[in-house]
């Protein structure tokens, strides 16, 4: 049954913005649709806003639209492509809430555009509660299964509280509360109490778009498992993957630690769930594609629950794919235009076809990577709605061994078990009073929290017996915990032993402990490096196995490997030279996935870098990554993919197997390895890397090192006579108050060598700065902390550029930020081209920049913070490194800057690749023509995740700290219009009409003054706390008062209005200053994030919101393709 | 984690490998083959088709559920030897009732842990399947390879009186009997019986030395020939036995061996595979519907592409990659036109064959799965209907 033909133009709908519960994932599965589809002849028009995605790079589509994935713009793109059909199945559910969005606009049939890979009744069936229950019962009365009715929770729909609590009176408490139509589990959660019940149940229909929940029994504590299928338009079906979770049912899969495949199943029992998988896809009738459900299984009795399917390519299904090597969305899109399974070749072997179940001869390991410590005061216990805002993998030949190296992966104080002091680990995670006696640590694993396998090593370790951590955790399998009680043997056997001899070290290895680890055990093995200087004396070294989907039945071509302590490995020697790119690791806020797509650019420029002489076209690459969510670990990627973790050990011996294979096959080895581009993580390993022998390529270590330390940088500054705020730096609160009373507050603080901000804050008194250096534990003349005077109202200007050997400087782009120095400038807007920079103001941000890159030395890119306060430019901070915003500028410019750091970092200059044409010829980011278009970046926050452990919701205020988890761009060709589409894409569009309500701080409210007064002439109605009201009246706005949440008085206040949903928009400035800033206004901005309304926090996101609402009223929006922008703009050159 | 007595294994081209004693300690020799089944480990093991073989596990978990009383596919392990990389310490299972180790060591089972069983099966896929020996009493591999190679070959095996029942016994139709079914067992597996109870039939499973008569004393309707070991080129009496159900027409329906058998009866060869499909992921097109199913493979020995010859992979097998539903040539035999009804997409392995003119149809694969999916379920529906529209038009007169 070969592919349709009457398919001529498809759109595919990216997912957006990274949010908690809908990451890069999608730009994996987006990126792979959409090759296929252009490989398959099609033409491809694509949606998504945002700009750090692979998917998004003019190449993968014919028309990339980089607009809001609303209903509203999509249904213009959709006017102005026509496309034949649109696959919203790969774009998570944004893209598939989209397409019904659109099909019940009538949008779709308007246009005579077909929905493929779903249709609307087969999404309404998967996702609607009551619908899916029946369709269940049916599947097991197709099975002629005893009690179809047992295969679900009981449960109801309830449309109101009266139907919750009426439910409840039948069910009896704990429930499990699930609004419909919502992702990653948004507002769902289990009550235990009436409160509980009140509080989530109240959320979840507010968070609902249809007001519908679904109350269900508790399946608390049962084994969870998933199934990812993918079924043809033939109707045939495959199991692609089973996956376990460690932690049972009451934990979000993608919060639990989990297992592919399932370990603790038998044939019998698994192929139920299997017979059930298919038959529950048969009757939802998801005509072709992927599709994942999600199974709760009694470990008492074996009764198997379906809970829920999702009709699409989802987070688990990339996990799944990594897992096995089968690309689920590679396939899922050869399904869409009409192909069979058995059409479809396996990559991997070449021989053999898709419809097959891959087998595994290894285990997978999945940890989520939560940011608590990012969001004070919010509940860490880990529940059914998700947290976690990144995960990493790990693949070895036992459980063990994959669980040790996905610990590692984690990059969090502990890099596995016994890394750091008992007390450290607990601390860290927020939920464990480490506890010194077996019965402590048991009761500290009765909620779950991150972290919590350390929490079950430590009540193994101090005794107790593996039913007591299953009946303290609520239900881990024994084997799982069986599999620790053996690491912690192993653990006493390697303390206790005489020698750690060779047979005992081995051992450890193939258990999958870390050098570092070892150490720790080990105090005279001289740390880390002693033990690795015995294992490779001792001749102890890994193999690398393949992943091949087939567990060696066939001969694999796809070098995908993994690391592992056995006989053989199965690296092929290759004598081209080869460059290794070290990925960013897991997803955190500070970290994510705009790193994979420099890293992503890297191995695409170095592929087809022209090499000249016998070594022809091309580097080698070689990706190191342990993020099972990006594009960097698809095995497409690079010539070789190693999933592992990126700790200096497991980076150094694969660095060791390609260099010395490629030696032995008559070649150069590795000849670069390039940690710039992977964020933090990779650059932190960059002095260590170079003083073992590897050739780190780029900016040299000693450079980072001149940028990031900042008595060295301040030296590189004075040279250049460069201004920098007054600074200095403390390893106590005497020497912190010294520098304060010296410079003046307010100061900002924070520990060095951080990324994200971390720890960052503005502090305007001594109290708090006695606070906050108590508060910082690790500081250490090593790690000082850094006060810098704070510049107040300050524009904050963010640069990115290049710079070669022969230190030329290529300003990539100069955007200026939205609101005042002192956010984070990841959580912060900002606009490109600069909207308010004079040209003297870039003509000095070039000199500055390019100053800096030549007194640091650096090669490739760079990125400095500036900030500039009455017409004065000081330099914040300066970062040798790709920076987060290298795919937004990149995609603004049409210039991809990360592709040229790659070739300058192996030796190409600006002049080589301006002449290659990667860069354009003349003018660069700073130089831009008169008519190009602005691009505004806007940060995306995850506020609404979070609740304190009373219900409530966090502080949305923002700060020098990040918070946000992704961005999205709005372009266009004035600012205004450019940044209603940001608004768009971010968070919902702005208002056009309605209630708005105001609460500034005395010290904004003349800058309030202007903005608030346009909004009232475009026709909103104004109400206001009563100090701001009092200001607006006397310039003659119109407004109603309203009384703040703690001020005496009757009737209703700020935060029962706001949540009472009857207001459009809120704006409130932090009142105050230091640690009352934090305080105050804490009810009315998180009100606002509990009733999800746009929530303004400073002037100049107000006076930008105000451009924005003008720009909506006067309702001109058009949607452009990059690919018409970008021509335009290298026109214009 | 604790340490094991050392073992090693020994492959007759004289590679070795080194682990730990895993189950008994001994020594032992058979026909090294791997399984890439993630689950079903009970089953295989209890699978007589394992028979003198020396089953390496590619799944590194084995023992993760323990045993249980109801998976095993008949009375006893039949593997000769096995093979696995991390055994659990504990099996964890609401069924479980001991664990794996101990029921090797009961049953007297050489097995050896630690293996690099991925570099073991990649070898074993290049250099096909060959005799293996482990042993945890020698220490010496080139002592252990003098015994290997001493060791019976797989060709020309006749294994069926090894692994046959002693006595007939009977397995009763759940709910209402339709049909009766004589099984001759060369080696079935419990699941069988089990399946064809579900549809109302009881079945007879008779030893393998069992004649046509004996079977149709049974009042069989039908007669079944069971899955089983060895090489079916020796397999002279079953065939003679398959022959004479064909001429007098009695609904036939055989899996594995069985369908190597009828294969021979028709007239066809059969020949070894280089390391045979073992696993429970096998992708199956069934020519007749154009449908995939992924099912369960334990087999060696295949019917050879009737007038083809015996490499599969060599010819373009028209269809089958298609999914379309393509006619495929009518051989004809003694006993009417066959068709290759099904074949493995993997590598164009007869994998089904069907009568056109006789009821008579068999399958390569295990439709009973156990280990495996349950996708090829269908057949014995098709088995049943065969029966039932053989006995409405001719009533029972086969006897």
């Amino acid at each position: 049954m070969p592919k349709r033909t009457d398919l001529k133009h498809i759109l595919v709908i990216g997912s957006g913005p990274i949010v908690i519960g809908q990451a890069c994932e999608f730009d994996y599965s987006g990126t792979q649709a959409c090759r296929v589809l252009r490989s398959e002849g099609i033409r491809v028009s694509l949606v998504n806003s945002n700009p750090a995605t692979i998917m998004t790079d003019p190449e993968f589509a014919d028309a990339t639209y980089v607009e809001p994935i609303t209903p509203e713009f999509v249904e213009l793109v959709i006017a102005k492509e026509r496309p034949d059909a649109i696959l919203p199945t790969l774009g998570g559910q944004t893209a598939l809430n989209t397409a019904v969005a659109l099909h019940e606009a009538g949008v779709l049939e308007k246009y005579g555009v077909e929905l493929i890979g779903a249709n609307i009744e087969a999404i309404n069936r998967g996702e609607d509660r009551q619908l899916f229950k029946d369709i269940v019962a049916k599947a097991g009365v197709r099975l002629r299964l005893d009690d179809p009715a047992g295969l679900v929770p009981r449960s109801r729909v309830c449309h109101s509280m009266a139907e919750v609590e009426a439910t409840v009176a039948e069910l009896g408490l704990p429930v499990v509360i699930r609004p419909s139509f919502t992702m990653g589990g948004l507002g769902s959660g289990m009550a235990h109490t009436p409160e509980d019940l009140a509080r989530i149940a109240g959320d979840g229909l507010a968070a609902s778009p249809v007001h519908e929940v679904l109350i269900e029994e508790s399946v608390l504590g049962w084994k969870e498992y998933e199934l990812e299928l993918m079924r043809d338009r033939h109707d045939n079906v495959v199991v692609v993957c089973s996956i376990e979770n460690v932690d049972p049912m009451g934990v979000h899969t993608g919060d639990s630690v989990t297992v592919a495949p399932a370990m603790t199943l038998t044939d019998r029992e698994y192929q139920r769930l299997r017979d059930l998988g298919i038959a529950v896809l048969r009757e939802v009738g998801v005509d072709t594609g992927g599709c994942n459900i999600q199974f709760a299984v009694n470990p008492a009795d074996g009764r198997i629950v379906v809970i829920e399917m999702n009709p699409r390519v989802s987070r688990s299904s990339a996990l799944a794919s990594k897992a096995t090597g089968f690309p689920i969305a590679k396939i899922a899109a050869k399904l869409a235009i009409g192909y069979t399974l058995d059409e479809i070749p396996n990559d991997i072997t070449l021989k053999t076809p898709a419809a097959f179940e891959p087998a595994l001869d290894y285990v997978v390991v999945k940890i989520p990577r939560f940011a608590f410590e990012k969001f004070p005061g919010a509940d860490p216990e880990l529940t059914t709605t998700m947290k976690s805002v990144g995960e990493a993998m790990s693949l070895g030949r036992n459980f063990s061994e994959a669980l040790n190296k996905a610990m590692r992966s984690m990059e969090t104080k502990a890099a596995g078990f016994w890394t750091v002091p008992d007390e450290v680990v607990a601390a860290a995670t927020g939920a464990d009073p480490a506890g010194t006696t077996k019965e402590d640590t048991l009761a500290a694993l009765r909620m779950p929290h991150d972290g919590r396998l350390y929490t079950v090593e430590r009540a193994l370790r101090l005794g107790a017996s593996i039913a007591e951590v299953t009946a303290a955790s609520g239900g881990i399998d024994p084997w799982f915990l069986d599999q620790i009680a053996a690491l912690v043997e192993l653990r006493a056997e390697i303390v206790d032993a005489p020698v750690l001899d060779a047979e005992l070290l081995r051992r450890a290895k193939r258990a999958g402990l870390s050098d570092r680890q070892l150490a720790a055990l080990r105090p005279e093995l001289a740390a880390e490096d002693g033990v690795r200087t015995l294992r490779h004396r001792l001749g102890i070294r890994p193999v690398y196995k393949t992943v091949d989907t087939c567990a060696a039945e066939f001969e694999a071509t796809t070098p995908y490997h993994y690391s592992t302590y056995d006989q053989e490995t199965e690296v092929v020697p290759s004598a081209r030279p080869k460059v290794m790119i070290l990925g960013s690791g897991p997803n955190r806020i500070g970290q994510g996935i705009e790193f994979d797509y420099s890293c992503v650019h890297a191995v695409q420029a170095l592929r087809s870098a022209p090499l000249g002489g016998a070594a022809g076209s091309g580097y080698e690459t070689v990706m190191v990554n342990c993020n099972p969510e990006t594009v960097s670990t698809d095995y497409d990627t690079a010539d070789r993919l190693y999933f592992e973790p990126l700790t200096f050990e497991d980076v150094l011996e694969v660095w060791h197997a390609e260099d010395s294979s490629g030696r032995a096959a008559g070649g150069p080895g590795v000849v670069g390895v390039i940690v710039q581009l992977g964020g933090q993580t990779p650059l932190g390993l960059a002095q260590r890397l170079k003083d073992a022998g590897v050739p780190v390529v780029g900016t040299s270590p000693e450079s980072i090192h001149l940028a990031e330390e900042r008595g060295a940088f301040g030296a590189v500054l004075a040279r250049a006579g460069l201004r920098a705020p007054a600074h200095g730096m403390a390893t106590s609160y005497d020497e912190a108050k010294a520098i304060a009373d010296e410079i003046g507050y307010p100061v900002l603080v924070r520990p060095s060598y951080v990324l994200g901000g971390r720890g960052m804050e503005i502090v305007y008194d001594d109290a708090t700065l006695r606070d906050y250096i108590g508060r910082a534990t690790e500081i250490s003349p090593d790690h000082p902390v850094l006060v810098d005077r704070f510049l107040d109202d300050a524009i904050e200007i963010d640069v990115d550029a290049l710079c070669d050997a022969d230190g030329e400087v290529y300003l990539g782009g100069v955007m200026e930020h939205i609101e005042e120095a002192g956010i984070h400038s990841g959580d912060s807007s900002c606009a490109l081209p600069p909207i308010t920079l004079a040209s003297s103001h870039v003509a000095q941000v070039r000199r500055y920049t390019e100053a800096i890159a030549r007194g640091v030395g650096v090669r490739g890119l760079l990125n400095v913070q500036y900030a500039l306060k009455d017409d004065m430019l000081y330099v914040l901070e300066a970062n040798p490194r790709a920076s987060r915003t290298v795919p937004f500028v990149s995609k603004a410019t049409a210039v991809p800057l990360a592709k040229a750091a790659a070739r300058i970092a192996l030796g190409a200059t600006i002049a080589e690749l301006r002449a290659e044409g990667l860069l354009p010829a003349t003018g660069d980011g700073g130089s831009l023509p008169a008519g190009a278009p602005i691009a505004v970046k806007e940060a995306v926050l995850p506020f609404k995740r979070f609740r304190t452990p009373t219900g409530k919701g966090v502080d949305s205020l923002l700060g020098p700290e990040m918070k946000s988890t992704g961005e999205v761009m709005g372009i266009d060709v004035a600012f205004g219009h450019a940044f209603a589409k940001s608004q768009s894409a971010a968070y919902g569009s702005l208002p056009t009409g309605g209630k708005i309500f105001v609460s500034v701080a005395n010290r904004d409210k003349r800058g309030m003054i202007f903005p608030i007064k346009r909004l009232a002439d475009l026709g909103f109605e104004i109400v206001a706390t009563t100090g701001t009201a009092e200001v607006l009246r006397r310039h003659g706005i119109a407004c109603e008062q309203i009384r703040k949440h703690y001020e005496s008085g009757g009737g209703e206040d700020a935060v029962s209005l706001i949540l009472g949903g009857d207001v459009a928009l809120v704006i409130n400035t932090p009142q105050g200053s230091g640690a009352s800033a934090r305080s105050d206004g804490y009810e009315i901005r998180s009100a606002a994030v509990t009733a999800d309304i746009p929530c303004i926090t400073t002037v100049p996101g107000a006076a930008a919101a105000v451009m924005g609402i003008e720009a909506r009223i006067r309702g001109d929006m058009q949607v452009r393709p990059l690919q018409e922008l970008h021509a335009a703009l290298r026109a214009a050159e | 984690m604790t340490k094991r007595r050392p073992a090693i294994l020994v492959l007759e081209d004289g590679r070795t490998f080194h682990g730990e004693a895993y189950g008994s300690v001994g020594e032992t020799f058979g026909e090294a083959v791997f399984n890439t089944g993630m689950t079903g480990y009970q089953e295989t093991l209890t699978d007589p088709s394992y028979h003198r073989q020396v089953v390496v596990q590619t799944a590194p978990h084995i023992g993760n559920t323990g045993v249980n009383d109801s998976d095993d596919e008949s009375g006893r392990i039949w593997v000769a030897g096995y093979v696995v990389r991390d055994p659990a310490r504990v099996g964890s299972n609401w069924r479980a009732t001991g664990g794996l180790e101990e029921r090797l060591s009961a049953e007297g089972v050489v097995g050896v842990s630690g293996v690099d069983t991925r570099a073991l099966t990649r070898h074993l896929r290049e250099r096909g399947a060959m005799r293996v020996g482990i042993s945890s009493v020698e220490t010496d591999p080139r002592a252990l390879l003098a015994r290997v190679r001493q060791a019976p070959e797989m060709v020309g095996a006749d294994l069926s009186t090894e692994v046959t029942t002693a006595q007939p016994y009977v397995v009763a139709a759940s709910g209402e009997h339709r049909f009766t079914v004589a099984a001759l067992d060369l080696g079935i597996k419990r699941n069988v019986p089990r399946r064809l109870a579900a549809r109302g039939v009881t079945t007879h499973v008779l030893p393998a030395g069992s004649t046509v008569d004996d079977l149709l004393a049974t009042g069989a309707d039908a007669v079944f020939l069971s899955p089983g070991p060895g090489d079916p080129a020796t397999a002279d009496g079953p065939v003679a036995l398959a022959r004479e159900v064909l001429r007098r027409e009695v609904p036939l329906f055989g899996i594995c061996f069985g369908s190597q058998i009828l294969g021979r009866a028709l007239g066809f060869g059969t020949y070894k595979l280089g390391y045979g499909h073992r696993g429970i992921n096998q992708p199956v097109l069934d020519r007749v519907t154009g449908k995939v199913e992924v099912t369960s493979h334990n087999h060696g020995f295949a019917v050879a592409w009737p007038g083809r010859g015996q490499d599969p992979g060599a010819v373009e097998v028209p269809g089958a990659r298609h999914g379309a539903v393509v006619p495929d040539a009518v051989i004809e035999t003694e006993f009417g036109g066959v068709q290759v009804s099904h074949v493995c997409l993997n590598d164009n392995v007869v994998e089904g064959l069907r009568a056109k003119d006789v009821p008579a149809f068999t399958v390569q694969y295990h439709p009973e799965a156990a280990a495996g999916p349950h996708d090829a379920d269908y057949l014995f529906d098709r088995f049943a209907e065969l029966i039932e529209g053989r006995t409405h038009s001719e009533g029972r007169t086969h006897a």
